[in-house]
């Protein structure tokens, strides 16, 4: 039987424009935030594994095997390193690496940093770099970027259900809402409905990037870091650290097809689905008891399409509750209480990192004034990695 | 008032510019931007505005604010012919300001785009109005415009798909020196002007009162930590 594992430290940067900074150094800013949380410093020679998650610092910054670079800007030697890369799935990669590690009792205490400083680079670049990760010859070499391929996604949806433009609106204003109280978050500007949706100069002032994806309905490019230390409780180690563990109850993640057309409905995403019911049956709990979730919203588009496939609501029907409400801060369902990705930013590396972070900040009753769940029991993640074709969920309790 | 005889010599040959009409745009966090044309008497707050970001040297501020700060003193003193300034404010504070000149009747140069308040496309606004005021209001047939920050010619160059004219130079070259230039033509803002241009006239009167008296930005992003009245 497993050991019970938990999270004891929890560190994140302010997500933004980090680019006159190397990524090394914007990833240890946050493992140092996390041992600082943890107790000290000095609780990083405690560590028995490091793992590292980055999409393409190559590309982005050309530097590699950032796992390495992070041990030593650490002064960690000789601790094991191993950088983790699965696209924006990688910071969840890396954490599920890091619960396994434990779980096989090859280490009771690992640290997990995701990381990437992507505004190093045009955002016609950036974009190009994050389309590397679709398939080459059917679709980046055909000229298919990420957001080409949200538009097209969220286009079936509203001809498939009746969802409008007004709904997308309304999940991205409900995101900045919730980021504009994010102490970390890249962008702490609340939008208004009537600006980007309703008024006479809301054609411009939310301009389509692609249609009908406008500017608030897609991520900002962002740099930004994120850390977690996690711990086998069961071990003498675990009473090193100050902070009581929030328990990962479930992680699981699960693929689907590389190339998007060989799948029999483009809008079914069996990753996600598959994923979630894995997480689940190891937490031993249901859709229902969930008390807030992070959902990964690269494009307003899929924090629905993913609130459907995990069993919030039925298909075809969550942007039914987005207008209702029930998915603000103080509704039945708290979705993406850190702004998400599409208001708190989206480094890439990073993402699935800090969305644990979240759920470890909501759990422990850190979340800012305002922007703190009530009373949550159990919190869940998804990082969405490729086009829905390999995600992790991961779903964490407060004991 | 009397201009001495020597003063009148230095002072460029003007014309009687059209007037820029002011316009209201509700931005994405719905705070309500007036963008008016400024009068000269105003020179001193928008030097004022410009003055703190000369040493930021991230995305080019210190360029594009020491370059706008000349622009604007110039215009003050009578130093520069034909130039008109437009600025974007909420609730009266200066959110972004832009320069540019009428050369003559088919040519106008695009001077600086200066965004004080980031993360709203302040810019992209300022610099849409300030190319709706060429070929719109003063009539001209293109605008020739330079960048100075990547920022700049992504905005400019690639997202309206001006024509480089780089290949036309020394005959034709932009004021600013010797960086490739650009054009925007009549017919490529007839195709972008209703994607990029916006704002509604008349302005209502109450919302025109609030931007009549200019003030300073006690804070800028730009400047972590610094305040102007600290």
């Amino acid at each position: 039987m497993a050991p019970r594992i938990g999270i004891v430290g929890a560190g994140h940067c302010r997500f933004g424009n980090s680019s006159d900074y190397d990524v090394v150094d914007v990833i240890a800013y946050s493992v140092n935030a996390a041992f600082r949380d943890a107790g000290g410093l000095n609780l990083r020679k405690e560590v028995d594994q490091v793992f590292v998650a980055n999409m393409a610092a190559g590309l982005f910054n050309r530097e590699t095997a950032l796992a390495s670079a992070v041990i030593s800007r650490m002064d960690m030697e000789p601790c094991p390193a191993e950088l983790v890369e699965n696209g924006p799935a990688s910071g969840a990669s890396a954490v599920k690496l890091g619960y396994m590690a434990i779980a096989s009792g090859m280490a009771d205490v690992v640290l997990v940093a995701g990381g990437e400083v992507m505004r190093s680079v045009t955002g016609w670049e950036s974009t190009d770099i994050v389309a590397t990760m679709a398939h080459k010859e059917a679709e980046y070499n055909m000229g298919l970027t990420l957001p080409g391929f949200a538009g097209m996604f969220t286009r079936l949806y509203m001809e498939r259900y009746g969802l409008t433009e007004r709904d997308l609106a309304l999940v991205a204003v409900k995101d900045h809402d919730n980021a504009a109280k994010n102490t970390y978050a890249h962008v702490q500007i609340p939008v208004t409905i009537d600006a980007i949706a309703d008024g006479p100069n809301a054609d411009v002032v939310n301009n389509y990037v692609a249609e009908p994806l406008r500017m608030y309905s897609t991520c900002p490019v962002t740099d930004g870091s994120a850390a977690l230390i996690l711990v086998n409780m069961d071990s003498p180690k675990a009473k090193l650290f100050k902070k009581k563990p929030i328990r990962i109850a479930g992680i699981a993640s699960a693929t689907d097809t590389h190339c998007v057309h060989n799948r029999k409905d483009p809008l079914v995403l069996d990753a996600v689905r598959l994923s979630a019911e894995k997480a689940y049956t190891m937490a031993g709990i249901g859709p229902k008891d969930i008390s807030f979730a992070e959902l990964h919203d690269a494009f307003v588009i899929f924090e629905l399409i993913v609130s459907e496939e995990v069993g919030f609501f039925e298909r075809g029907t969550s942007f039914l509750a987005v207008r209702k409400h029930e998915t603000d801060l103080n509704g039945r369902l708290p979705i993406n209480t850190s702004g998400g990705l599409k208001a708190k930013g989206h480094p890439v590396g990073a993402t699935g990192v800090s969305q644990i972070f979240e759920l470890v900040r909501q759990l422990r009753g850190e979340a800012e004034e305002g922007r703190q769940v009530k009373d949550p029991r159990y919190g869940m993640a998804v990082n969405f990695g490729g086009f829905g074709n390999n995600v992790v969920t991961t779903i964490l309790a407060r004991d | 008032m009397a201009i001495d005889e020597l003063e009148k010599k230095l002072r460029p040959p003007e014309v009687q510019l059209a007037p820029y009409p002011s316009k209201v745009i509700t931005l994405a966090s719905g705070e309500l931007m007036v963008v008016r044309e400024c009068r000269r008497e105003e020179a001193g707050v928008l030097l004022g505005t410009v003055y703190p970001l000369l040493g930021v040297a991230k995305d080019f501020y210190d360029i594009v604010a020491a370059r706008m700060y000349n622009e604007i003193l110039a215009w003050f003193r009578y130093r520069i012919s034909n130039e008109f300034v437009l600025v974007g404010s909420i609730k009266g504070e200066i959110a972004g300001i832009v320069t540019s000149r009428h050369v003559d009747p088919k040519l106008g140069m695009s001077l600086h785009t200066l965004a004080i308040k980031r993360g709203l496309r302040v810019g992209a606004q300022l610099f849409a109005s300030k190319m709706e005021h060429h070929i719109e209001y003063l009539k001209e047939d293109e605008v020739w415009i330079v960048a100075e920050s990547p920022i700049g010619f992504k905005r400019w160059m690639i997202e309206y798909e001006l024509e480089d004219r780089s290949a036309q130079y020394p005959a034709v070259r932009h004021e600013l020196g010797g960086v490739p230039t650009y054009a925007l033509t009549r017919k490529l803002w007839d195709a972008v002007k209703s994607v990029k241009c916006t704002g509604t006239r008349p302005v209502p009167p109450e919302v025109l009162k609030t931007a009549s008296k200019l003030t300073m930005p006690n804070e800028y992003v730009q400047l972590p930590g610094w305040k102007r009245n600290a």
